[in-house]
């Protein structure tokens, strides 16, 4: 029984963090109908600048508003720079060029701060609560890490669904002609929509790094299959479904990993998306009804 | 400014959508001297088209277009599949981009200007397939079409649904669940909102039962007589909408054929036979 709960403990924190990162891809989906599989990597890179910030001496806590503030600037100059020219083109341009920027942003990183593994501290204690004489797999940090994402999720949803700038982003998102010809500044909502998903793809990494203590330019390179699992069984398209995908997702590999084999987590992630994919391609939320533009 | 169109139109539309004119002064400053020259004028030109020509590529879609939808009227452009009427319209709104020629509206050139900008300057735009968001929800749809304006009062939503019951009934629904009749609704409700001088309607019969299209263009009728909108109305069903219009402009492989007093192009059974259809 104690092994159950600290399994479930253990998805849901986990399932927290691949939330995170889905609702980064989430965001640029929406916006742009780009998976994004430069994600990870953009992350990786603003974690790395708050990571340069607190090992010289500065709080866990301007390190996280620095990284955040650069992970907007990083979206918004990508959007602007990079993905702008391949919008509207084929899918498969825009692919290729997130791939690439995947690649340049993670040889960047390794360039800026090299390729050893570094120390990152927790903001909170990593050591488990203990009731009893058990102890939990739950610690002031990861409901640290399952607050963010949850504050993180409600304030985009009430963003899009409560606010005008929401609504100009998913009438840019769902008609992007219609929403022009309705004077709203489609580009602006674009390059906001990656903004907003670099912004949230930084707190995924700056959360990610506190779990794992040790990161490295890769440390995200795994994160980017499981995040997009998530998004895909939340349906890509609402960041409500990437919450909730994420954290199935975090669960059922948590039981996977302590049932059956650590070494079976990556498959099992792969399996399920197989399966979502077959049989609800819309995502575990979708309705039946399917858009033809 | 000269606001005696040949419906005189009553600005103040005390009781209907509240669509008056935004600022009626910006015509005159700059306006009358480009669009003198244009024909008979009984009327001043809200829109004036002059010498407009686009093309895809090697294919000529608009060749010289010259026309004019006049304050407080409706206007029918009428022609045959590949006439060139939706390119027209979307040249005028700047989706796509002319290799000649000029669109002024209110004596302003906006050839140049970006299509974000032209709901702001008074015109709105209601695309061919009925441009619903069928992912928003009817209330969401028709507050995407005031968004520009910033904040709008509760009012001006009440009086789209009260000329539109029938969507007022779905305000909460998500707008795929609308019948095609009722999209057209909530798209010219949406591009009211938007508060606009002139409306580009795209072939808003297409797909509609009779009895609906009746309906759409009485209102449509009914909001430039009392209010003094100007209607460039696209259609390929000319029956409707010369008995609709005030004038009609016929296309054909991107030119202008005719322009004439509605009443009279549908008298006209040479005409009609010849590029109507009718």
């Amino acid at each position: 029984m104690r092994e159950f709960i600290n399994l479930t403990l253990g998805g849901v924190i986990t399932g927290a963090v691949y939330a995170a990162f889905a609702l980064a891809l989430v965001l640029i989906w929406r916006s742009t109908r780009i998976v994004n599989f430069a994600q990870g990597a953009m992350g990786a890179l603003t974690t790395f600048i708050a990571l340069s910030l607190i090992e010289s001496g500065q709080s866990y806590w301007v390190g996280l508003v620095v990284a955040l503030l650069a992970g907007l600037v990083l979206g918004a100059v990508i959007e602007r720079l990079v993905i702008r020219p391949v919008e509207g083109g084929p899918e498969l341009n825009a692919v290729i060029v997130t791939l690439g920027l995947f690649i340049a942003i993670q040889a960047l990183i390794s360039v800026l701060f090299g390729v050893n593994q570094r120390a990152f501290v927790a903001p909170f204690s990593t050591i488990g609560f203990t009731v009893g004489d058990s102890n939990l797999a739950l610690s002031p940090n990861t409901l640290f890490t399952l607050g963010a994402v949850l504050l993180v999720m409600a304030g985009l949803v009430a963003l899009f669904r409560f606010t005008r700038v929401g609504l100009a982003m998913r009438a840019s998102a769902f008609g992007q002609e219609v929403a022009r010809l309705l004077g709203v500044r489609v580009g602006r909502m674009l390059t906001l929509g990656w903004a907003l998903a670099a912004v949230v793809g930084s707190l995924a990494g700056m959360l990610i790094a506190a779990e794992v203590t040790f990161v490295a330019p890769t440390f995200m390179d795994s994160l980017i299959v499981f995040g997009f699992v998530a998004a895909v069984l939340g349906g890509l398209d609402s960041p409500i479904g990437a919450v909730v995908g994420g954290l199935l997702l975090g669960l059922a590999l948590s039981y996977v990993r302590g049932y059956f084999s650590d070494t079976l987590t990556g498959m099992a992630a792969l399996v399920i998306l197989v399966v979502v994919l077959l049989v609800r391609p819309g995502g575990l939320f979708s309705t039946t009804q399917t858009r033809r533009a | 400014m000269a606001e005696t169109g040949a419906h005189g139109s009553t600005a103040a539309g005390a009781a209907g959508v509240g669509l008056s004119k935004g600022d009626t002064g910006r015509g005159a400053a700059t306006g009358s001297s480009v669009i003198a020259g244009g024909g008979t004028a009984t009327a001043d030109a809200v829109l004036s088209v002059e010498g407009l020509s686009a093309a895809y590529g090697p294919v000529k879609a608009l060749d010289g277009v010259t026309l004019r939808a006049e304050q407080g009227r409706i206007t029918a452009v009428l022609g045959a599949n590949g006439a060139g009427k939706t390119t027209l319209l979307r040249t005028i709104s700047g989706l796509v981009r002319p290799t000649a020629g000029r669109v002024v509206l209110d004596g302003e050139d906006v050839t140049r200007a970006p299509v974000e900008a032209m709901v702001t300057k008074g015109m709105a735009h209601v695309p061919e397939g009925r441009g619903v968001i069928a992912e928003l929800t009817v209330d969401e749809n028709l507050r995407v079409g005031s968004l520009f304006r910033g904040k709008v009062a509760q009012d001006e939503f009440d009086r789209v649904y009260d000329l539109f019951p029938r969507i007022a009934e779905r305000r909460g629904q998500t707008a795929h669940t609308l019948s095609g009749g009722e999209r057209q609704m909530l798209v010219i409700g949406r591009a009211l909102l938007a508060r606009p001088r002139l409306l580009l309607l795209d072939e808003p019969s297409l797909g509609l039962a009779p009895r609906i299209v009746a309906q759409i263009f009485a209102l449509l009728r009914k909001l430039v007589d009392s209010e003094g909108l100007s209607v460039l109305l696209v259609e390929q069903n000319a029956r409707s909408a010369l008995s609709v219009a005030d004038t009609g402009v016929v296309l054909n492989l991107g030119r202008v054929v005719v322009t004439d007093d509605a009443a009279r192009l549908a008298g006209d059974e040479d005409l009609r036979h010849a590029y109507l259809g009718f």
